[in-house]
């Protein structure tokens, strides 16, 4: 099983959270469990529309403290 | 199914620049086809060695240059094209008239492109223009 890749885009603003997801999305497999740490809050929204666009899998998103905790998984 | 956005850039002010590489960027990532034509001072600022600073319109401007965590206008042209394979063209024209030769221009940069090319191949895009 893969563990999950934390992506650490606290302190930037949009679109660098969105981007830095997509980059690293690039270069995972398939199957494989990215989570996104972000304070951006544009990237509540924009991370979702960008996942069901594009087709991968919104695993959750829940906000701890000041930070928001996106996951997904690439599915193809 | 996947739309086609054309951007134009001429200001080449840090508003303008930033908004329109926001735009690449995302809608690049998004799966559009995507399109930038760098003329007039905004060109400038992809000749290697560049190094003057990026004037602000107002006050936003000043905020974007402050804040360490905006990401520059460069790299998210570089994401538009890596991740998102947009199409960065510097106007022939503009090429002619700073005298430099591609070879000088940043390397994501595409073959100079005269305006009737890209209008031709803008047919039925959304264009904007900064």
């Amino acid at each position: 099983m893969s563990q999950t890749k934390i992506i650490d885009a606290r302190d930037t603003f949009c679109p660098g959270p969105l981007m830095e997801l997509i980059s690293y999305m690039k270069r995972a497999n398939v199957g494989d469990e990215l989570e996104l740490l972000s304070t951006d809050k544009g990237s509540v929204n924009d991370v979702p529309e960008w996942i069901a666009k594009v087709g991968h899998e919104l695993i959750s998103s829940e906000q701890v403290d000041n930070v928001w905790h996106i996951k997904v998984r690439k599915t193809k | 199914m996947a739309r086609k956005v054309y951007i134009v850039c001429v200001s080449g002010t840090r508003e303008k620049l930033q908004m329109a590489a926001m735009i690449a960027s995302v809608a690049a990532a998004t799966g559009d086809e995507v399109c930038v034509f760098f003329s007039m001072n905004a060109l400038l600022y992809f000749v290697k060695g560049q190094s003057a600073a990026v004037p602000v319109e107002g006050s936003f401007g000043a905020l974007l240059e402050k804040d360490g965590g905006v990401p520059p206008f460069k790299q998210l042209f570089k994401y538009a094209a890596e991740l998102g394979d947009a199409k960065l063209l510097p106007c022939s024209m503009a090429i002619d008239l700073l005298k430099v030769s591609t070879d000088q221009l940043d390397p994501e940069l595409g073959p100079p492109t005269g305006l009737t090319k890209f209008l031709s191949e803008a047919e039925g895009a959304q264009m904007l223009t900064f």
